[in-house]
């Protein structure tokens, strides 16, 4: 199992620490829409990490989302339940506005020799654990710490804007235009920051959902200029997976590298 | 969506000559829902709304399940997806007497007064009409037009598969 949830993890973000073919496996929370209009409305999570988008075939998400509710305070998601291949919960909208559900992961990877023999870091060991997690004597110490984030956005009646600011932390969208106000043919506007500092020339992946039933991903890049800011377009309406990732000296660990991911899946309308 | 509409602009001579602020007060829509012969029909839901550039849209009408009970019927008033986004949903359509039921196929009538349309400045405009239905598919006519208008003058297009013939006529 531990197996099995690392890989998943390094899939998920991506990195360059498992061979290649894993990266394949894309981590997605999938709403079942993005805008409510009720007065009493739920919407429906599926989230795993599988090949195509948005088809669970392999692993299903195993953490809880956090919630940011249009008030700014946290909010809980329910029916949580983790099968097979994917999970599934459903948030009950109960105040007006955007929420922001956010799955965030990360800690310090490495390895280090102790009497010659090779030794993997615990999962989720922190920077400021690492006195303890390493003892005294080991060698050929090698870290890299590493922050993850998976957003989404739903909103109930119009969009609000509490939940988009940025906490600093990690890479991070910044939206110029409201994630749930996407349609075809409007090319839209964010700006991405790497821990709060405009993340200049990153690459972002977007890639449309229901590749299974394409003869090819059609993924698209477009690359942020010195601001951070990049204009996406979205050729057809349905929900697109967006990705990014990027690697800095790491401030916390001296002589590391901090490689940081974002992941959203959005939705465009028809207009 | 790629929908080519017919705009027509008729007006009296006396309209014609008789320029100036004879702004029209009120406007009287007549809006075609089509029968169709579908495995599962559901009366269509309608918005009627004004676009403008530079300027907030306004809802004229809507007409949804608004008999249901705990306002279910609202649950599906985003699928009217262009009046959600430009007017719907910041607007307070359930108060302001725009909201209605829905309405049966045929030709139906409404009549905007001259309080909803108060305080258009001058310009172009766009009236939208349009139509989304459960099982169904969703269309939008547009019928633009310049304010004021003239006295009696009538804009007309026709939708294709939800819609078919809207006309709207303003009265002095």
């Amino acid at each position: 199992m531990t197996t099995l949830r690392a890989r998943l993890l390094a899939a998920a973000l991506g990195t360059v620490a498992i061979a290649a073919p894993l990266q394949a496996h894309r981590l997605w929370v999938l709403p079942s829409t993005t805008i409510v209009s009720g007065d009493d409305d739920w919407i429906t999570f599926d989230a795993a990490a599988s090949n195509d988008l948005f088809f669970p075939d392999h692993q299903p998400l195993r953490a809880e989302p956090a919630v940011i509710q249009p008030d700014g305070t946290p909010g809980k998601v329910e029916h949580v339940n983790i099968g097979q291949y994917r999970a599934t919960f459903d948030l009950h909208m109960v105040q007006k506005g955007t929420y922001k559900l956010v799955v965030q992961n990360g800690g310090v990877m490495g390895s280090f020799k102790l009497d010659g023999k090779e030794q993997r870091l615990p999962r989720g060991t922190k920077p400021d654990q690492l006195a303890t997690a390493i003892p005294a004597g080991a060698t050929d110490v090698k870290l890299t710490e590493s922050i993850n984030r998976n957003e989404v956005f739903v909103t109930a009646g119009a969009p609000t804007q509490t939940v988009l600011k940025p906490t600093g932390v990690g890479l991070e969208l910044v939206p110029v235009t409201h994630p749930n106000d996407l349609v075809a043919g409007e090319p839209a506007t964010f700006r991405f920051t790497a821990d709060g500092k405009p993340a200049a020339k990153l690459t972002i992946t977007v890639i449309p959902g229901g590749s299974r039933y394409r003869k090819s991903v059609d993924e698209k890049t477009f690359i942020t200029d010195a601001a951070g800011q990049v204009a996406i377009s979205w050729p057809a309406a349905g929900m697109y997976w967006i990705n990014a990732t990027t690697t800095t000296p790491s401030a916390a660990i001296p002589n590391a590298d901090k490689r940081m991911s974002y992941t959203a899946v959005l939705e465009v309308l028809q207009p | 969506m790629q929908l080519r509409h017919h705009l027509i602009l008729t007006g009296t001579a006396a309209g014609l000559i008789a320029a100036g602020p004879a702004a029209a007060q009120s406007v009287d829509l007549s809006i075609t829902v089509p029968r169709l012969s579908v495995a599962e029909y559901h009366k269509p839901y309608v918005a009627v709304y004004l676009e403008a550039t530079g300027a907030p849209a306004r809802t004229l009408s809507i007409w949804y399940d608004v008999a249901k009970a705990k306002n279910e019927g609202r649950k599906w008033l985003n699928e009217v997806r262009g009046w959600w986004r430009a007017s719907g949903r910041t607007g307070n359509y359930v108060s302001d007497g725009s909201s209605g039921a829905t309405r049966a196929p045929g030709v139906q009538k409404i009549s905007i007064n001259a309080a909803r349309l108060g305080g258009l400045k001058p310009g172009q405009y766009t009236l939208v009409v349009e139509a989304a239905r459960e099982v169904g598919g969703r269309e939008v006519v547009r019928l633009p037009f310049s304010w004021p208008l003239r006295p009696g003058q009538t804009i007309q297009a026709a939708g294709k598969t939800e819609l078919g013939a809207v006309s709207a006529t303003f009265k002095p």
